[in-house]
């Protein structure tokens, strides 16, 4: 098991090495730093000082990957590959183009996106699961059949809607919460409560219909038939035995996403004005901030590993047959 | 006029080939024709194809494009060109395209939206809603006769629906008719009561709601704003029509662009073992790892710095945000190729055990002929089941991406850019709903219609629904 944990942790290596070379690619050999400075400078003021000058503030005006100037160990790190990406790592983010620092930004910026994600998910999983398990309780009657109408047309609706059509109507018309807005501690529910729950609706459509197949899918099974023959009232087959076994599946979707709580909700934080990452994310992008969007590929990245482990351990939890060797 | 072919056009029309070519080769094999004929006895799956070809043909439309003739320039030499592309949708809708009033105004309204201060005729100011240059202008005295002229129209209108849907009814008894060799009547019969393998009563009958609200919308078009003009004053009927277009771009040159990668990929990988699929996985895992927006986010911007320093290689305005359009189809084809990639290498290595492919190695085909020739087509449908059912997420992902700004270019006309433009008008004191409403009402359709036909395209070719199937018929009988 342990040796497991380790050789998978060794195989992220290469994946995460991937990542940043593509990344690397990405923004500094397709788009020179040149091109990214014009950019930010702006077409008009723009002028070979001007732009030597954006490059040295940010330390993006030395060679890529090879620095014949320098002496000694210094001939491969003072390069931009290995400052700008080689010390992402060790955790190293740099600054973003407003100076701040990166790091700080994502430790600070860490709860607001948790305290929204993690109420979300729960929520959602604990919803879903429900309705998904009452679905099948009552197959092949008029209310699967209602339900399974409802969640399709449900998945057909831009979960844009769902966010903006929940501002209006609970915010404006309502006044039930703040439209947006964020704030620590025990005053955070009322912001909290709208964007969690708008979350939660938003995603019930396509997640009870595929846990609604997952269940059916074991419902057709052989054991199920044998416990119904055992004389065992058809809850208990539901509760008992078709749920356990129907969470292997269920496992390899939810698990994984765990770790990417922490990367926030784009959309939810931006429209609701939550200072979590994924707001953070937004902001770099609309701002064009190469440094922090780089930061989130590779963190994001490394969560994403994270899950795909979490989720093989997961699977010894639920599943005694499997034996990760 | 001068034609003008995008690049997205292109690939729109060379898919459109694909298509019929698809169709032709299914058409003349039985065992493949048995799976898309339970596909046609689905009355979801027809109604749902019905409204997606209403869909695909307002694509199509828009996707002819030229560039019209300068009365100006005519004489002279060499260009004369106006550099603004159009579409023939555009030609079609051009009184709604020209209709631009000064700022919002409701749907069907007289009246601007907000109140300006006017010069009356006798030379004093007064602070009133302005009548509109287009929406109803037709009328004398507004406020008696608009009832009266929009429940005309919207009469008119209806007539016209029900005439167009009597011709296509009887169109249809007539060729059922001559099909069966019975009485029209007996034959319109079986149509109505579903007595036919292909839900063709599903068809007519979506066919009659459409025209029935084609018909009056059409009519109420050409003397008022159906649904009201936005910000700068555009029609937002026109606006959602030419959204159309890209929704559908997004979600077929996507896949279009991903599927070759998906299925040599997955099929060798699965295939070949070894450390092909050691590499093909890498490959995989690596791309799946970084989160989708944030490769979408980084790829888009760097589309776009290498748009705006080269402003050199496009033509027109059309034909650059045609680029950021396709690089956007790309670049969401490379984030998405991944979960089809995996499918197929799963089914690949189980199909390569079984006896046909063996036997297939032992007659000594090459592993290029094998892979093509027994294994591809085994696993065709889950290619298609895996194409249709990601068509309604693209769509739904580029009004996301155009709302978080790295969707499609600010000029082209999409849902995203729609909503991204009205995510305020909701805040509005009186609020202003109709361009959001008409936005998210047509991309609901769209997306709806696409998950209905997707549902029963699955349901007709995944053989692994047997289970469930089974599951069902046990509680009913």
């Amino acid at each position: 098991m342990l040796a497991y944990i380790v050789r998978r942790l060794l195989y992220a290596i290469p994946i995460l090495i991937g990542v940043n070379l593509l990344t690397f690619a990405l923004f500094f050999v397709v788009n020179t730093p040149d091109d990214m400075a014009r950019m930010q400078l702006g077409v008009k003021r723009v002028t070979p000082e001007a732009i030597e000058k954006w490059k040295a503030e940010r330390g993006y005006d030395k060679p890529l990957l090879y620095n014949g100037a320098a002496d000694g160990a210094e001939k491969v790190t003072s390069t931009i590959f290995f400052e700008k990406s080689v010390k992402l790592f060790v955790f190293d983010f740099g600054r973003a183009d407003d100076g701040r620092d990166i790091g700080h930004e994502i430790r600070t910026r860490m709860g607001p996106s948790l305290a929204i994600a993690v109420p979300t998910f729960v929520l959602g999983l604990f919803v879903t699961v429900s309705f998904a398990l009452l679905l099948a309780f009552f197959r092949a009657t008029y209310l699967d059949f209602w339900g399974v109408v409802v969640c399709v047309a449900m998945m057909s609706v831009s979960s844009l809607f769902y966010i903006i059509g929940g501002q209006y109507l609970v915010s404006k018309v309502w006044h039930l919460v703040p439209i947006s807005g964020y704030a620590g501690g025990p005053d955070a529910m009322r912001f909290l409560l709208l964007p969690v729950l708008i979350s939660v609706v938003a995603g019930i459509g396509s997640s009870t219909r595929w846990y609604r197949t997952i269940f059916l899918e074991e419902i057709g099974k052989d054991y199920v038939r044998t416990a119904r023959a055992k004389g065992l009232s058809e809850p208990t087959v539901l509760f008992r035995h078709v749920l356990k076994n129907a969470m292997i599946p269920i496992l390899t979707g939810v698990v994984v996403v765990i770790p990417l709580l922490f990367m926030g909700s784009l959309l939810v934080e931006s429209f609701f004005g939550v200072p979590g990452l994924g707001s953070y994310t937004i902001d770099a992008i609309n701002a064009q901030d190469f440094a922090v969007v780089r930061s989130m590929v590779f963190i994001g990245s490394l969560l994403y590993i994270v899950g795909l482990l979490l989720t093989d351990l997961s699977y010894t939890l639920v599943d005694p047959r499997v034996r990760l060797q | 006029m001068m034609p003008v072919v995008l690049w997205t056009d292109a690939l729109v029309f060379l898919l459109i080939a694909c298509a019929a070519g698809a169709g032709f080769y299914v058409g003349r094999r039985e065992y493949l024709l048995a799976s898309w004929r339970r596909v046609g006895e689905s009355r979801a799956g027809m109604a749902a194809l019905t409204v997606l070809l209403a869909f695909v043909a307002v694509g199509l439309l828009d996707s002819l494009h030229y560039r019209p003739r300068l009365d100006v320039a005519a004489g002279k030499p060499g260009g004369g060109y106006s550099t603004e592309v159009r579409s023939a949708l555009d030609a079609l809708l051009l009184p709604l395209k020209a209709a631009t009033e000064k700022t919002y105004s409701a749907p069907l309204a007289t009246h601007l939206y907000a109140k300006e201060t006017v010069e009356l005729p006798d030379g004093s100011q007064a602070r009133l809603f302005p009548r509109l240059k287009h929406g109803g202008a037709h009328l004398q005295d507004a406020e008696a006769k608009w009832g009266r002229d929009v429940a005309l129209r919207v009469l008119r209108g209806l007539a016209l629906a029900v005439l167009c849907g009597l011709t296509f009814a009887a169109l249809a008894a007539q060729l059922a008719a001559r099909h069966w060799g019975i009485g029209r009547l007996a034959a319109w019969r079986r149509i109505r009561r579903g007595e036919t393998r292909i839900a063709w009563n599903a068809v007519l009958a979506t066919l009659a709601v459409l025209l029935l609200i084609a018909g009056p919308v059409a009519s109420l078009a050409g003397g008022y704003h159906v649904f009201g003009t936005d910000k700068v004053g555009q029609d937002v009927l026109y606006l959602t029509l030419k959204s159309i277009r890209t929704g559908l771009v997004i979600g077929t040159i996507t896949t279009l662009a991903m599927l070759p990668f998906a299925v040599a990929l997955g099929i060798a990988a699965g295939y070949l073992g070894g450390w092909v699929d050691d590499v093909i996985q890498y490959i995989y895992t690596t791309l799946n790892s970084i989160p989708g927006v944030l490769l979408i986010a980084a790829a888009v911007l760097m589309v776009q710095v290498a748009i705006d320093t080269h402003p050199d290689w496009f033509a027109t305005g059309a034909q650059r945000a045609d680029a950021r359009l396709l690089a956007l189809c790309l670049i969401l084809g490379v984030t998405s190729w991944t979960g089809l990639c995996r499918l197929l290498r799963a089914e690949t290595l189980k199909l390569r055990e079984l006896e046909y492919v063996q036997a297939a190695q032992a007659f000594g085909a090459s592993a290029i002929r094998v892979m093509g020739r027994h294994i591809l087509p085994n696993v065709m449908h889950i290619v298609l089941i895996a194409v249709v059912m990601d068509f309604s997420g693209l769509v739904l992902a580029e009004a996301v991406l155009s709302y978080i700004g790295i969707g499609v270019d600010p000029s082209t006309i999409s849902f995203g850019t729609m909503i991204n433009t009205a995510r305020l008008e909701l805040a509005r004191e009186p609020v202003v709903w109709w361009s959001l409403l008409a936005a998210f009402v047509f991309m609901f359709v769209l997306v709806l219609a696409a998950n209905l036909f997707a549902d029963a395209v699955r349901d007709a070719f995944d053989p692994r629904l047997a289970g469930r199937r089974a599951a069902l018929r046990e509680k009913t009988a």
